[in-house]
């Protein structure tokens, strides 16, 4: 039986259908990621998947021993937490709640199992620091050790590498790449960056147009109409590269490729040919809004 | 001095103001961590101006006071959380709408019956001579209560009020936390308004916290700190309007301001020990 099955799930916000005819199965070891643009739906199947939105119709079937509310999570980082006063062990443990019942404090056993996870994540040097002092890729390392504490089967993360720099980003793929198959954990990750999910899932879920419009391996996805429409956006990059090339700008502050986002991708290509990189950042950030 | 401050115990009145005052210092302390990382600050103090109008309304109808103005308080926290939590109305204008609002029916109410006398004033600004043994009672009662529910529930407490989405994720009944922070919150606002006042309560909840805040890097330090903070500036704040007959609620924020001052200037310094350090 299938870790997470998906049965012709729909979603609705007050009576109007946001995303229907979902159908997939999650097994156990898969790295699945969610594609889609802004606005597809994504956080709401998230959302559905981790039991916070009830589906308006179809429903989700947890398979094995897993049971809902099992699943570790990644957010998307918060206001508040940019300025908490937590230690990175305090985090890292409070995601050992959920395992509790109505236990008020933590036991031995729930504080191996976060300092296992901080050593897993190269953060025990940090346990003693101040959460809202370190930098995002070391503060995204926590959230994740906090995902790890607080499941044994599955992590869903929503766009991990969000905010971060190229090089810690590679690096965040990486550790999550080895989470999956050193730990043995199957990996849910929500993204826009359809180069990663390519590089690094084992199969794909692309959602557009408030309905699945993929799903299956990522070698299929490849092959498939979804995939092809993404990369058309992808010409545009590619004719603002060569513009790039021929027409070098002063300030070479260009996002790198993975950094772009396919929505940007599909901003109109002639429009971006002759501008320079912030004006290229510039309509990023419009067609994102 | 020292003499004087002898002195000053061995009244009935000061002993009572003292253990109530500690106590409501602790607990508020406490309590104020959790609602300004959660940026509630202001539902404290939207819940005093609440507190004054139910206060009002219990004397032009010779009620208990607080037998009024606790459910009253209660029922208003549960509709400033909902409120915080719907999009659709802004919690700050919703605030700010309940506690003016409050504060003019209490000023009406007042107007109309007995006028502005001295209850009236203590209710506003707080007085440590209108406290009895039972207000003591109530107040040991409810800090107990507070103190306990916060031992027990303090990693699922951090949990909500760090990453509520999370925790919810997890399967933590995050909505039944904000009840308990919020009804908790009522409680002591109502039972601290009788020393501080009214419009000063909400001091005693934000101050603390913002405080620690400043130095401590451990939510555990920061609530100790709170706690510790608060009881110092409230004894400071009674040893110094006993001594110099100065307002208390008004002694103990001017305490607390100046502890801020204080671990704002240790925090500048030590940023600026380090830095040179680094440079050396």
């Amino acid at each position: 039986m299938s870790l997470i099955s998906c049965d012709n799930l729909a979603f609705a916000y007050d009576g109007v259908t946001v995303l229907h005819g979902l159908n997939f199965k999650i097994e156990q070891g898969d790295y699945l990621c969610i594609l889609g643009e802004n606005g597809a739906g994504k956080s709401t199947l998230m959302k559905g998947l981790l039991g916070l939105k009830k589906p308006s119709a179809g429903n989700v079937t947890f398979g094995g021993d897993l049971r809902a509310r099992e699943i570790g999570y990644l957010p998307q980082q918060t206001p508040v937490q940019k300025d908490f006063p937590a230690s990175v062990r305090e985090v890292v443990l409070s995601g050992c709640l959920s395992g509790m019942g109505m236990r008020p404090f933590f036991g031995k056993a729930e504080k191996e199992r976060a300092a296992r996870n901080m050593e897993a994540l190269e953060i025990t040097d940090l346990a003693d620091r101040c959460y809202r002092d370190l930098s995002g890729g070391q503060q995204q390392r926590v959230l994740l050790a906090r995902a790890l504490c607080a499941t044994k089967k599955v992590i869903l993360l929503d766009e991990p590498v969000a905010g971060l720099d190229p090089l810690v980003t590679i690096n965040m793929y990486k550790l999550i790449e080895r989470i999956n198959s050193e730990m043995g954990i199957t990996v849910i990750m929500v993204s826009h960056d359809v180069q990663a999910a390519t590089n690094y899932a084992s199969h794909i879920l692309h959602l557009g147009e408030d309905r699945q419009l993929f799903f299956g391996t990522c070698g299929d996805y490849r092959h498939s109409a979804a995939y092809h429409s993404f990369m058309d956006g992808g010409k545009a990059v590619h004719i603002w590269k060569k513009a790039q090339a021929k027409n070098p700008a002063p300030a070479a502050g260009a996002a790198p490729e993975k950094a772009i986002s396919p929505a940007a991708e599909a901003a109109p290509a002639p429009e971006v040919k002759n501008e320079s990189p912030e004006a290229a950042q510039k309509t990023e950030k419009e067609v994102r809004k | 001095m020292f003499h004087l401050i002898l002195e000053m115990f061995t009244y009935p009145f000061m002993v009572r103001a003292l253990c109530m005052g500690v106590l409501v210092a602790l607990c508020s302390a406490l309590l104020g961590v959790t609602l300004v990382l959660k940026r509630y600050s202001m539902i404290g103090d939207g819940l005093s101006h609440v507190g004054f109008g139910a206060l009002a309304i219990a004397t032009a109808m010779n009620a208990a006071p607080l037998a009024v103005a606790i459910p009253v308080v209660i029922a208003a926290s549960f509709l400033l959380l909902r409120l915080s939590e719907s999009s659709k109305i802004k919690g700050d204008a919703a605030i700010a709408l309940i506690s003016t609002g409050s504060l003019a029916v209490g000023v009406m109410v007042v107007s109309m019956t007995t006028g502005m006398n001295t209850d009236v004033y203590n209710y506003l600004f707080g007085s440590i001579l209108s406290m009895s043994e039972g207000d003591v009672v109530l107040t040991g009662v409810v800090s107990a209560v507070i103190l306990a529910l916060f031992v027990f529930f303090y990693n699922r407490i951090f949990a909500v009020t760090f990453d509520e989405t999370f925790a919810r994720a997890t399967g933590l009944n995050a909505r039944l936390y904000n009840m308990v922070i919020a009804v908790l919150t009522a409680l002591i606002i109502v039972v601290g308004m009788r020393m501080m006042g009214s419009l000063l309560i909400s001091s005693l909840v934000v101050f603390p916290a913002v405080t620690s805040m400043r130095t401590c890097i451990t939510f555990r330090s920061v609530m100790i700190c709170s706690a510790i903070v608060s009881t110092v500036c409230l004894v400071t704040g009674l040893v110094i309007s006993y001594l110099y007959a100065a307002p208390t609620g008004a002694s103990i924020v001017l305490c607390n301001i100046a502890a801020f001052f204080l671990f704002t200037a240790l925090q500048k310094l030590r940023e600026r020990l380090q830095s040179s350090e680094k440079s050396l």
